[in-house]
């Protein structure tokens, strides 16, 4: 096999070794592409999954249920097996016109010019400061991502009892965190009059044991050096402070699209996705997206910015679950294949 | 060099108050602020022996935590003034060391800006003020010329002053670089140890803190937010009263750092500089501060009102910032006096000073208050016997215009992402001379967590990393404790 950094080149480079990435790296190996190399920052790929330690993953790519981490490994040995290779502690710095990107890597920085760039660099919660919540900044405040992966990878906890902001999918991903780690919540907040997702979450959040406050917002947390209570007011405007050791901020997902904001790419204001076609292009045809990173506007008033994946009964989720990622990078990965062919309508 | 990391470490804590001797030196410096450190620096480069004393577990607790980084020429200083002279010494004398600490500097210039006639109308005596403190290359731009300069300016833009030599600094390697040279020179530091009161037998002080006492013949009172406390508890009586002014600031992503190159400082008003756009040195675009008289002096808490408020001021000005997202916001607490002028006090037969009320201009003007400090003692006829060939400590580089370390080979990994630290910036940190001891001194000295994400990818691994380092450690445990 060819040493892409070598070589300095490859056929496709992926940045990004979550679910969007591998299927996408797995697909356009077995559509016959020669080098496809994925680039991945942190230690391990397998992105996100790696520390949801929970199912169900793996349903539509593998007929199976699996916990995050067995389906982080199974897509990486998929991949693996077409032959295709995976640079860990690579982390990309740079997007420059014609595929060539900047790497930043142990052994030194490095270029490498690829013919087609995928980006599927993922998605993230929104933090605290740009939620510009009130009052102390002190230890204890985290996302979702963060409790899982101290919990699942590092076998650590961040606080015994936070308050737990927002009712999304990945909110009762954390509640079914906190109870594995004997975490025990003492409040759930979420501002809006009902919860972000349809499911019974009352039910659920008695399940877990787990007052649910609804038309309740934090106006202030309150700790010197880690956080002992917020206050928290209700439509009444009712301020009650609540004794708490942390406050976990889930949701609010975010395209991890940092290095797209600072390249030639265009960005969509509205929603810091890259601007792609219905083939998942951006605007420089060299790089195409997929996965989390891009998010879509249900409202969009422009239909061609929608890749052709998103019908009118699979529409877009606020944060795709790892399969609907999957399936992304699968499709992407034919349309870049057909590309390399020269079979892509420009 | 005497730094005992075991006295650093937070677990070593005695508050109980000891009457047991912990130090004795020539002189003792109250505080680990920028003040305390470039106190400390000068007097152990002067050749006396030094022992800095700091409440909190690190250096930079208090004041010195939050601002805007900024290296002042001092044009709009009040002409004549000790804050006048110590910010131009300060000035010039950082420029003339930075290089062998490895010091960062970002020439960005800055512009005072005209929106408004009314402001533009104060421009004559901003230059004259200006002039009249030295300051020879002040000079007006117009509109067209301001946006030639700054072309993402909102286009409403009036007119400028711009003062091409105020540049912009690493606001917490600089401190400590000025620790760490005052430490490999012969000088101590004590964290966690309190100052509670004091006696003075005519010729030395006996120090109460609350890890021991702590002799020295000269006290210098670098205490910032507490330092009229600490005259108080020790002297009797305080000639000052600190009444705290909170200081809010918002962080855009570094995206921003695209559309800004000056400091864009207001027409100020009589009781503030005012808010404040500039770049930072980590290449990031900030606002603030606001200018919040508060009682507390430990209070560096945001609000979401204020951090909006400011957030609308920057999109007011640079307009494209409304579509760069938030990184951080921060807050930093300025020992404000009351009064116009630095509250510096010399009390010489108790062999005591106080640098009191050093508010918005102390970064710039520490190096000049400790030439001033040893300028007041050989006043008085107490001289040491200078170090020839100092020790010059290298600093870490965190400016993003400058190398990094992540683009020397042999890092390990890449534990924080957002702001590029190295698995070997962290270590070396966590074992260096003035070894981090909480999450917020490693992101000082590391920049790590101080980004987009605020820790979502890194903090299990910083988690990991740090455990058993810090007295408030990220995890509070083990899942099956």
């Amino acid at each position: 096999m060819t040493d892409p950094f070598k070589h300095e080149s490859c056929d496709v480079a992926i940045i990004g070794a979550g679910p969007a990435g591998l299927s996408a790296a797995t697909t356009l190996k077995q559509a016959g592409v020669e080098s496809v190399l994925v680039l991945e920052r942190e230690t391990e790929a397998g992105g996100i999954p790696r520390h949801c330690a929970h199912p169900p993953y793996g349903i539509r790519e593998y007929k199976r249920v699996l916990t995050g981490p067995t389906y982080a490994q199974k897509l990486i040995e998929t991949a693996h097996n077409v032959g295709v290779q995976i640079a860990l502690k690579n982390t990309v710095i740079k997007l420059e016109a014609g595929g060539v990107l900047t790497i930043a890597s142990p052994e030194g920085l490095k270029k490498l010019t690829a013919k087609r760039v995928l980006l599927a660099t993922g998605i993230r919660e929104t933090p605290r400061s740009a939620r510009l919540v009130s009052g102390d900044r002190a230890l204890g405040i985290c996302n979702t991502g963060t409790l899982q992966s101290m919990f699942y990878l590092k076998n650590m906890v961040p606080f015994r009892r936070p308050i737990v902001v927002g009712t999304e999918i990945v909110s009762f991903s954390a509640l079914s965190t906190c109870k594995k780690a004997g975490i025990q919540p003492v409040a759930m907040l979420e501002e809006n009059h009902r919860p972000t997702i349809r499911w019974p979450i009352h039910y659920a959040a008695r399940v877990f044991g787990v007052p649910l406050f609804l038309n309740t917002h934090i106006t202030k947390i309150l700790g010197k050096e880690r956080v002992h209570a917020v206050q928290a007011m209700d439509k009444n405007e009712t301020v009650r402070e609540i004794a708490c050791d942390g406050v976990l901020f889930t949701g609010q997902f975010t395209p991890e699209s940092a290095l797209a904001r600072i390249s030639h790419l265009e960005l969509d204001d509205e929603t810091s996705s890259p601007v792609v076609d219905q083939f998942g292009r951006c605007s420089d045809p060299v790089y195409y997206a997929a996965g989390n990173v891009l998010q879509h506007r249900p409202d969009s008033d422009n239909s061609a910015a929608v890749p052709l994946y998103y019908t009118s009964d699979n529409l877009p989720q606020p944060v795709d679950v790892a399969g609907k990622c999957w399936d992304e990078g699968r499709i992407t990965a034919q349309w870049i294949a057909n590309d390399l062919n020269g079979n892509l309508p420009s | 060099m005497t730094i005992q990391q075991h006295n650093h470490h937070p677990m070593d804590n005695n508050k109980s108050g000891s009457t047991s001797l912990l130090a004795s030196g020539d002189i003792a410096v109250i505080g680990g602020g920028v003040v305390g450190c470039a106190v400390a620096r000068r007097m152990a480069l002067e050749g006396a022996s030094v022992v800095l004393i700091e409440k909190a577990a690190d250096i930079l607790e208090g004041a010195s935590k939050g601002n805007s980084a900024i290296l002042h020429t001092g044009f709009d200083a009040p002409v004549g003034s000790l804050e006048w002279e110590c910010v131009q010494k300060g000035y010039h004398e950082y420029l003339e060391i930075r290089e062998r600490f490895n010091l960062p500097l970002l020439k960005t210039g800055a512009l005072v800006a005209a929106w408004t006639e009314e402001q533009q109308a104060k421009f004559t005596d901003i230059m004259k003020k200006g002039n009249d403190n030295g300051i020879a290359d002040l000079h007006l731009l117009s509109r067209s010329e301001v946006l030639d300069l700054e072309p993402n300016l909102a286009k409403s833009i009036l007119a400028a002053i711009h003062i091409p030599r105020e540049y912009v600094i690493d606001p917490w390697s600089t401190p400590l670089a000025y620790l760490q040279q005052a430490l490999e020179n012969g000088g101590q530091a004590f964290f966690n140890a309190e100052v509670t009161g004091g006696d003075f037998d005519g010729s030395h002080w006996l120090l109460n803190t609350s890890r021991g006492q702590v002799k020295a013949r000269h006290i210098v009172n670098c205490a910032g937010l507490y330092g009229d406390i600490v005259d108080h508890n020790v002297l009797g009586h305080s000639d000052f009263t600190i009444k705290p002014r909170k200081g809010q600031f918002v962080v855009f992503d570094m995206a921003a750092s695209q559309l800004l190159n000056s400091v864009i400082l207001p027409v100020p008003t009589s009781r503030t500089k005012g808010i404040v756009l500039f770049p930072t040195i980590f290449g990031n675009v900030a606002v603030g501060p606001t200018a919040e008289d508060q009682e507390g002096r430990d209070d560096a808490s945001v609000d979401r009102d204020n951090l909006e408020a400011l957030r609308a001021q920057a999109i007011e000005k640079v307009p494209a910032l409304a579509n760069i997202p938030v990184t951080a916001t921060y807050a930093g607490i300025r020992p404000a006096s009351g009064e116009r002028e630095y509250q510096v006090i010399d009390y010489p037969d108790r062999n005591w000073i106080t640098l009191g009320g050093i508010r918005s201009t102390g970064l710039t003007s520490s190096l000049g208050l400790a030439q001033h400090v040893q300028q007041l003692l050989l006043q008085q006829g107490i001289q040491f016997n200078a170090i020839v060939n100092p020790a010059i400590p290298q600093v870490p580089n965190l400016a993003e215009h400058l190398p990094r370390d992540y683009e020397t080979p042999g890092y390990g990994e890449i534990v924080c992402h957002c702001e590029m630290v190295t698995e070997r910036e962290i270590k070396a940190v966590m074992e260096g001379p003035i070894p981090a001891g909480s999450l917020v001194g490693l992101k000082r000295r590391t920049r790590a967590t101080m980004g987009r994400c605020q820790g979502f990818y890194c903090s299990a691994r910083l988690a990991e990393l740090t455990k058993g380092k810090f007295a408030e450690p990220l995890g509070v445990g083990d899942a099956d404790d």
